[in-house]
């Protein structure tokens, strides 16, 4: 395989050294724009000002700055592990400084698609190399010896011809009077020199969350602050009529209670990034006082045309749907009708799954201080940038007077990539200038006003030939959104709702037939974490497995054959290199690679099961990861289900970068997928969500979680990528192929619930 | 209404409504943070405290059944933060966002209070309750069987925070 690593950073940056107090040293990043508007993927802004990654003290200590927003991930540890090797300082040493949002400063400070590791993986381990280079080129004047004699470790420059050393620290003075080198230019460690990358690092925060220290958006307090709760109409985008405001205003506790317009930026209550809605503040002395106050509201709503959704609707409306010709072609390559009718076996069926919700544990908050025209905010969005902007139309204060704290999130999930909370929270503020509030969503309002997870149906058919062999493939894939009624103008979906053009088993089979119809949706869909691979995982690797049986092959073979069945490659997607969703497509080597590892972990086919177990085995590539699981499940006589064993192999390239956070990612992962698969859906009745809290949307358990969950990373040559996502989709697979082969009963709908299965 | 309650060993009187739930008085009056809001309906047990050793769900539990019970939050499960769970969670490096854990910690201590050498199903039992988003639920089980192995008097050991290989 070929190795492809390239920047993300299309510019080049330079340190800039200066002193900084007592002594020490700072390292600035200064980027020269070299293709502004001509990077990919969009160009971020140019940054203006240096800023600061590493300080090193005079007395030695290494401050470095993690610039990206921590939400589980890991991100925190990872990033500045990145600088700590290169530097060339031990872990230990190294204090973590959370960096507010300044896109001045930092790049890319989001968290979302698996995109840090990718992104980050040159552009830190250059800024950490060209400190150390620094700290060489200055022990190499200061000692007159060659830079090529000198080594370093554990932040110490050493001349072992001479035996001599010399901190980092007591070389900072004379490094901040010395010129910076080209980042572009400086050589990287080889990876057998790591003593950090690689390592297990216990997340840094560790020690405060074991004691309780307080480091979420939530645990945010400040001098004479208020509590704030908001209440919203459950239709969304409806709006307040009248309520009886006097009365809650002269509740325990309340200090105001006032009706919030939303401001007409844009008609969309739906999509993306909606903004303020309409509703209801109530802010007191403490959250309890605020959320009693609004269980006495009486209101009046205008609910809107939005008032007669309803999942029943939508199920007629697919079914309708279902009978009727598609409404466009995503995608043909062959002749997918003639190559099914010529086909010697076909296999037909229809899958559904449902919206679901993200439900992050910490509800949703944000705390906000408007004061002589500015605005300070302490957030925890997964896209603060966007958030600030959105801040900043939403209220007519300049971004640059709008100062963003990054707090721990307790969980993203995708839900915190959108900014709701964080306006409403500074909007409310800017109604009590000078007086910090804190607005916490209940955990009603989080289940509510979510951005769902977009149900769908796919309604599949796959022709074999005489050897069994796949040769078609169509799929009627029905969704949500708006069909214009020009033919040849494409759908416009619903967020999160849309099917790719290149969704395997594309390029695998010579007649694909993807087409799509959609039905107008007037909820609120986005991002939940592995979009779209989340269901979509589901019903391709589970509808593959119908076809190997069919074909009557063993169900892991059957996929060998097929992934090895690409055709020559012409542009052999090199995969790795970035993460998102963006090509390169699947690398079915790589993809072959998990699957006989995993194969081989797990004992695929060697195992003698009783009735009522048995294993099954999926894979999917999201996210640019390439993950293969298997699962091993029990299933009694009541459709209680158990997970004995799950097994994972993955290949997210050649480096793992913090081995501990990445195996507890995995699992999670895991733990994630069950929950989507047996017990989570949302459902609409009267426009409204009627689920509102956990005992209705069933997250695992920990008495149902599997006893072993096993990890195994295949390095490949690959540059690294994220990890955030990948290893979930295949967990709904594995689990339902191993249900078919234990018990006979294959489930083509989500959640299992509904087919009587329960966790054992 | 007056209330007075003890907290982590300290007397103090609240001013409170009497259906306050005790974690909004420990969040929002006394400024304690560990225990922490999740769902409000004791679905999630992220509010979990020790009420007179009790493991209990502080989002539902009014201030006025108190009484004179002592309430242990995880800022009071030990004077220096090396309760064995806290240096177990640490070892085993528990936690993703980390928000479920102060509640996982307490109903894990009011476990080895009861049952110093709890089996996987004894911890299955006692830990049902306590909802993780991100699914720590394996390293969950690894840390309370380490924090046994530590045991109840071994809380001047050194915690284990360095990398293992």
């Amino acid at each position: 395989m070929k190795r492809t690593e390239k920047t993300q950073m299309d510019r080049r940056s330079f340190f800039k050294v200066t002193a900084a107090a007592g002594g020490g040293v700072l390292f600035s990043l200064q980027f020269v724009e070299e293709a502004l508007g001509q990077g990919r993927g969009g160009a971020t802004p140019p940054p203006s000002s240096p800023n600061n990654f590493i300080k090193v003290a005079a007395d030695g200590t290494v401050t470095i700055v993690a610039k990206n927003p921590e939400t589980g991930q890991g991100v925190r540890n990872m990033l500045p592990m990145m600088i700590a090797d290169e530097l060339d300082v031990d872990w230990k040493q190294v204090r973590l400084e959370q960096a507010d949002l300044d896109d001045s400063k930092y790049t890319a400070q989001s968290s979302g698609g698996s995109t840090a590791t990718p992104n980050a993986w040159i552009p830190m381990r250059q800024v950490g190399a060209g400190g150390r280079a620094m700290f060489v080129a200055a022990a190499a004047q200061q000692w007159g010896v060659p830079e090529s004699e000198l080594t370093t470790g554990s932040g110490k420059v050493t001349h072992a011809g001479s035996k001599r050393s010399v901190g980092y620290g007591e070389l900072a003075a004379k490094v901040a009077t010395m010129p910076s080198p080209d980042l572009a230019k400086v050589k990287l460690k080889d990876p057998s020199q790591y003593k950090i990358i690689g390592t297990r690092q216990p997340a840094y925060d560790i020690k405060a969350i074991v004691t309780g220290v307080p480091v979420f958006g939530v645990d945010v307090q400040l001098p004479n602050m208020l509590h704030a709760c908001f209440e919203k109409c459950g239709v969304f985008g409806g709006k307040v009529v009248k309520a009886n405001l006097d009365e809650i205003k002269k509740l325990p506790g309340v200090k105001h209670a006032f009706i919030v317009e939303r401001p007409v930026l844009t008609d969309a209550v739906l999509p993306g990034e909606p903004g303020l809605e309409n509703g209801i503040a109530i802010v007191a002395e403490t959250w309890w006082h605020a959320n009693s106050a609004r269980k006495k509201l009486v209101v009046q709503w205008d609910e809107g045309p939005r008032a007669n959704e309803s999942s029943l609707g939508y199920q007629a409306k697919a079914d309708e749907l279902a009978k009727l010709p598609p409404q466009r072609t995503i995608r043909a390559d062959g002749d997918a009708d003639g190559a099914m009718k010529n086909a010697a076996k076909t296999v037909e069926a229809s899958y559904s799954y449902p919206f679901i919700a993200h439900a992050p544990l910490e509800p949703q908050n944000a705390t906000a201080l408007f004061k002589d025209g500015k605005i300070e905010m302490w957030g925890n969005s997964q896209q603060p940038l966007r958030g600030r902007k959105l801040v900043s139309d939403t209220l007519g204060v300049p971004e640059k007077d709008i100062t963003l704290h990054m707090v721990r999130a307790g969980g993203g999930f995708g839900r915190r990539l959108t900014n709701d909370y964080m306006v409403e929270a500074a909007h409310i503020a800017k109604q009590i200038p000078g007086v910090p509030v804190k607005l916490i969503w209940s955990r009603e309002d989080d289940f509510r006003h979510d951005y769902y997870r977009p149900g769908g149906w796919q309604n599949i058919k796959a022709g074999l030939d005489s050897s069994g062999k796949l040769v078609a493939w169509k799929n009627h894939f029905l969704s949500f959104g708006d069909a214009p009624a020009e033919a040849s103008q494409p759908i416009a979906f619903a967020s999160s709702s849309a099917m790719g053009p290149t969704e395997f088993p594309q390029r695998f089979v010579p007649n694909y037939s993807l087409q799509a119809s959609v039905q107008h949706l007037g909820i609120r869909t986005g991002a939940l974490r592995a979009p779209s691979s989340n269901a979509f995982a589901f019903v391709i690797q589970s509808f593959l497995d119908e076809v190997a049986h069919a074909a009557g092959k063993d169900p892991a073979q059957f996929r060998l054959d097929l992934l090895a069945s690409a055709p020559p490659v012409e542009a052999a997607p090199a995969g790795g290199g970035r993460g998102g969703f963006a090509p390169p497509g699947i690398n079915p080597e790589r993809m072959i690679g998990v699957m006989k590892l995993v194969m081989e972990k797990s004992g695929w086919g060697k195992n003698k099961y009783p009735k009522g177990t048995a294993q099954g085995i999926a894979f999917h590539f999201s996210h640019q990861g390439y993950f293969a699981e298997v699962a091993e499940v029990s299933v009694d006589a009541a459709s209680k289900v158990k997970v004995n064993k799950f097994w994972l192999a993955g290949d997210i390239g050649s480096q793992i970068i913090n081995l501990s956070g990445a195996e507890n990612l995995a699992q999670g992962g895991v733990i994630d997928g069950m929950s989507e698969l047996m017990n989570q859906e949302i459902t609409v009745d009267k426009g409204r969500v009627v689920q509102g809290n956990y005992d209705k949307h069933g997250m695992m358990r920990i008495n149902q979680a599997p006893p072993v969950i096993e990890v195994h990373f295949l390095k490949s040559t690959f540059s690294p990528t994220g990890l955030g996502e990948p290893s979930l989709p295949p967990v709904l697979p594995a689990i339902a192929n191993a249900i078919f082969t234990a018990t006979g009963k294959r489930l083509r709908q989500l959640p299992l619930s509904k087919a009587g299965m329960s966790w054992a | 209404m007056a209330f007075k309650i003890n907290v982590n060993g300290q007397s103090t009187s609240v001013d409170v409504p009497s259906d306050m739930p005790l974690l909004w008085v420990l969040r929002d009056v006394l400024n304690l943070k560990a225990a922490k809001f999740g769902c409000g309906i004791a679905q999630c047990g992220a509010c979990t405290v020790h009420v007179a050793g009790q493991p209990v769900r502080s989002c539902s539990y009014p201030i006025s059944a108190l009484g004179t019970k002592a309430v242990t939050t995880l800022e009071g499960l030990s004077p220096s933060g090396n309760h064995p769970l806290q240096q177990a969670w640490q070892t085993v490096d528990v936690p993703q966002c980390g928000y479920c854990q102060a509640g996982q910690i307490m109903s894990a201590a009011a476990l080895l209070a009861k049952t110093p050498k709890p089996t996987d199903k004894d911890i299955d039992t006692a830990m049902s309750g306590n909802l993780c988003r991100c699914g720590t639920y394996l390293r969950i089980r690894e840390a309370i069987h380490k924090a046994a192995d530590i045991g109840p008097n071994a809380s001047v050991k050194a915690v284990q925070t360095a990398s293992k290989e």
